[in-house]
């Protein structure tokens, strides 16, 4: 793989362990510059943690992270150009929707308040509302608005739609698309929502277990992978030159989830007598999580203690 | 976008690539922009770019500095001269693997193309 021109964000070999728990183990990878990448991995797969690392949250047991220049742990000059939209993020108990947005423009020195008013409107959340009085939706909106319109150079979202309706999810898609075209800017995305945002994605960083499994261009994942139909021998015989990630079997037929090697594209499926379809991305995160889950598969095995 | 039929970029170009078949994006005009691409599709800009990219390579599209992307003269007819080599591969192909499949013969099959023909 080429390595990427710039890097808004590097992760070396990176490991937090929380009393015995190992959240992340030894992680490295690249956050690219004006780039969206997913974050995506199963609950406790170690996303949470990574963003708090990467937001100065916390600071790592071992190994090194550096952003935009610098590390972010007690790092106000970084930490300006940081927008970091928590999972199920609180407010003070007083705060108006009004306050959270004042707050958040003093913060951000690169805040957009005509923004943050379409934003306002487009989620139709009332300004003079007290924020503990929202919805769960409508909360998380607050956090929406406040993570487009900081502009911020590094923005992270947090599973953001929590209780958002697709509407609103399609709204917030929308307007990330919108901005980031015109203020292209570095954004991370974690959620479970893979087939929503799969299109949105430059790069898919996938974690299980606190270990990278997949670290690559979201295009190239696309062509990577086929789900392949047909008599089990012959779809085992087609897996077994490949990579076999996942496979089901009913009355002789099997369906499989293969990552492709060599180069191929999947068209030797067909000398096979064989039909296939190319693999969503949401397929081959479930697929890659689930192969790691299969008993004897993996080193990771042990491991699986320590998460439950 | 179809995230079941591939690399997005290709359906991006795809797609322009019949605008400019059926002649509803004619020669020397201009093509959609990245964002106008990012935004409709609902995709990331550099997909959509990367779609644009692929039709400038193949000389359908050419960029004029500081305006944007435009369709080449005779982008057409050489886009209709690739698919109608294209064309047996694609549906020629398909058609006389399912008609071998039920027992429908070549002649059978030129005469089932006839009467669907007369029947338009």
């Amino acid at each position: 793989m080429t390595p990427p021109t710039t890097a808004a964000a590097t992760v070396r070999d990176v490991t937090m362990r929380f009393r015995g728990h190992t959240a992340l183990d030894g992680v490295s990878t690249v956050i690219e510059r004006d780039s969206i990448t997913g974050l995506l991995g199963r609950n406790g797969a170690g996303k949470t943690t990574l963003m708090q690392l990467l937001t100065g949250h916390r600071l790592p047991t071992s190994g090194s992270v550096e952003v935009l220049g610098g590390a972010p742990y007690e790092n106000d000059g970084v930490l300006a150009r940081i927008c970091f939209v928590k999972e199920g993020q609180r407010y003070p108990d007083h705060f108006r929707v009004r306050d959270a947005l004042d707050a958040a423009a003093l913060v951000y020195p690169d805040w957009d308040a005509d923004l943050a008013a379409d934003l306002l409107s487009d989620f139709d959340l009332p300004a003079k509302r007290p924020i503990k009085k929202l919805s769960r939706g409508m909360t998380s909106a607050v956090g929406i608005v406040i993570g487009l319109a900081s502009r911020a150079p590094i923005t992270l979202f947090d599973e953001p739609y929590l209780g958002l309706d697709a509407v609103a999810r399609q709204l917030f898609y929308d307007r990330l698309l919108a901005d980031y075209a015109e203020h292209p800017r570095t954004v991370v995305l974690s959620t479970h929502l893979i087939e929503e945002i799969a299109a949105l994605l430059e790069r898919v960083l996938l974690i299980d277990r606190g270990r990278v499994l997949l670290d690559a261009d979201a295009e190239s994942l696309r062509g990577s992978a086929v789900t392949v139909t047909g008599p089990s021998d012959r779809v085992a015989a087609f897996a077994g030159r490949h990579e076999l990630l996942h496979t089901e079997s009913l009355a002789g037929q099997s369906r499989s989830v293969v990552r492709l090697t060599g180069g191929s594209d999947g068209g030797d499926t067909t000398d096979a007598g064989l039909a296939w379809e190319p693999t969503t991305l949401q397929q081959l995160v479930v697929a890659m999580s689930l192969a790691t889950t299969r008993p004897g598969s993996s080193a990771r095995s042990d491991l699986e203690e320590v998460s439950r | 976008m179809n995230e079941d039929a591939g690399p997005i970029f290709r359906q991006v170009a795809a797609d322009i690539e019949n605008a400019i078949v059926d002649g509803s994006l004619a020669e020397e005009t201009q093509a959609p922009s990245t964002n106008e691409l990012a935004a409709f599709h609902r995709i990331n800009p550099a997909t959509a770019a990367k779609g644009l990219n692929q039709l400038v390579a193949d000389g359908v599209l050419y960029k004029r500095r500081g305006v944007g992307m435009f369709v080449a003269t005779g982008a057409r007819e050489q886009l209709l001269k690739r698919r109608r080599s294209e064309f047996a591969d694609q549906y020629v192909s398909p058609l006389m693997a399912e008609a071998r499949k039920l027992g429908i013969s070549v002649h059978e099959l030129t005469a089932m193309i006839g009467s669907w023909e007369e029947q338009r």
